[in-house]
């Protein structure tokens, strides 16, 4: 082999920056996202309801759905002009993300963005849907 | 190993019959079946109709400022950019003159009243849609109480609709409107619009679902607006059809527009 020895060395620096992220993050493990349920509307409705789950539908169900309930939300509105939503409970909400969603979680940047950060995952509802944040001032 | 035409018919046939069946059970386990089954129905005050339909008694509006106060509170319930300039203009509900509004019917000797008459003009919420036909992902379409309606997450931006629209209803954001809107003056129960999306008057249908009256109606003189159901003879819209004479814009292309109006004709612009 020509320049073995060049070549090798190369490689190994290559090797060496390419993996750093993995080197240098090796025990510290990022931690678990906790979206922050800590509004004054929530708690308000957590006080009246005399639970904690108090969400429009169970949390688990929720944590692993809540995409899936509001394109369903979106196309029961927007297509079928049905704004009205009756929950597993029995209860009904108005179907708006921006005036019903965010009417409880106020908190954006605590309650959405932890987990689609953490995920990398970049929904484009803000686009269009005024996050609460943005009340008096621009984003 | 030789097989006979036979022999390959048999193979092949259970082997397309062992094929669907997987798919169907991975079909109905594999994505896990829905949860819970998602149920909404209609608000219980929401203003029913067949078709809505508008008139706009042009005798109603005396100065510049009540036409101007309809404008406002049109664009500023929706969150309507305002760019300043033709090019970007984004609108819901603007002013045009008479051989604009009605073209082929204006002539030499029209009053000059009329001719400088700003008429309120916007969507028509048609019978028959021109822009809901051509649109290739069903983002406008027409429900069934006659609203021409948009879904902006369907919006692709192609602009097929406003090549469509007869009456240049409809309106492209070239940008973000975000730039052009006072962030701390908007109307913070409605969204805005995003660069890229076809945007239009959808006849108020936030405020029909909540029992309201569309927001340039409720802004407008008294009678200035007359909003309802066309196909109800009891309605305004059409108590207010069977009092004067109406004139609607481009009826001979056969869209089927829904919006009247009285041009004048009354003791105010009579002269």
């Amino acid at each position: 082999m020509y320049n073995g020895g060049k070549i090798i060395i190369g490689l190994a620096i290559f090797l060496g920056i390419a993996t750093l992220p993995f080197f240098s993050n090796i025990g510290t493990a990022v931690k678990r996202p906790e979206p922050s349920l800590d509004t004054p509307v929530i708690k308000e409705v957590q006080a009246q309801l005399g639970r904690k789950d108090v969400c429009v539908e169970p949390k688990a169900f929720m944590q692993a759905n809540h995409m899936r309930l509001l394109n369903e939300w979106r196309d029961s509105a927007l297509r079928q002009n049905k704004r009205l939503y009756i929950s597993s409970d029995g209860r009904k909400f108005t179907i708006s993300l921006q005036n019903t969603c965010m009417h409880c979680h106020s908190n954006k940047k605590e309650f959405c963005d932890r987990c689609h950060n953490y995920m990398a995952v970049k929904p484009y509802c803000w686009d269009c849907h005024i996050a609460p944040k943005e009340r008096g001032g621009q984003s | 190993m030789k097989i006979d035409r036979r022999q390959f018919f048999k193979v092949a046939g259970w082997g397309a019959a062992a094929g669907v069946t997987a798919m169907n059970v991975v079909g109905r386990f594999g994505s896990g079946g829905r949860a819970q089954a998602f149920e909404s129905m209609e608000t219980p005050e929401t203003v029913k109709a067949k078709q809505f339909a508008m008139v706009v008694d042009m005798s109603k509006f005396k100065t510049k400022d009540d036409i101007q106060k309809v404008i406002y509170a049109c664009h500023h319930t929706h969150n309507v950019p305002n760019w300043g300039n033709p090019k970007d203009e984004v609108k819901w509900i603007w002013t045009d003159t008479y051989k604009h509004v009605f073209p082929g019917q204006e002539s030499p000797f029209l009053d000059e009243a009329f001719k400088e008459m700003p008429f309120l003009v916007m969507c028509n919420h048609c019978d028959h849609p021109a822009c809901t036909r051509v649109c290739p992902t069903k983002a406008t379409f027409k429900r069934p109480d006659g609203i021409v309606m948009m879904d902006y997450h369907r919006c692709i931006g192609c602009r097929f609709c406003m090549a469509a629209c007869p009456f240049g209803a409809r309106s492209f954001n070239w940008r973000d409107p975000r730039l052009a809107l006072n962030m701390n003056d908007l109307n913070m129960e409605y969204p805005t619009r995003t660069k890229g999306v076809v945007e239009k008057c959808t006849f108020c249908d936030e405020r029909i679902a909540q029992g309201k009256q569309p927001a340039c109606v409720e802004a407008a003189p008294a009678g200035g607006l007359v909003f309802g159901d066309i196909d109800d003879p009891n309605s305004d819209v059409r108590k207010a059809l069977a009092r004067t004479y109406t004139i609607r814009r481009k009826p001979e292309l056969g869209t089927g527009p829904n919006i009247y109006y009285v041009i004048g004709g009354g003791e105010t612009n009579a002269g």
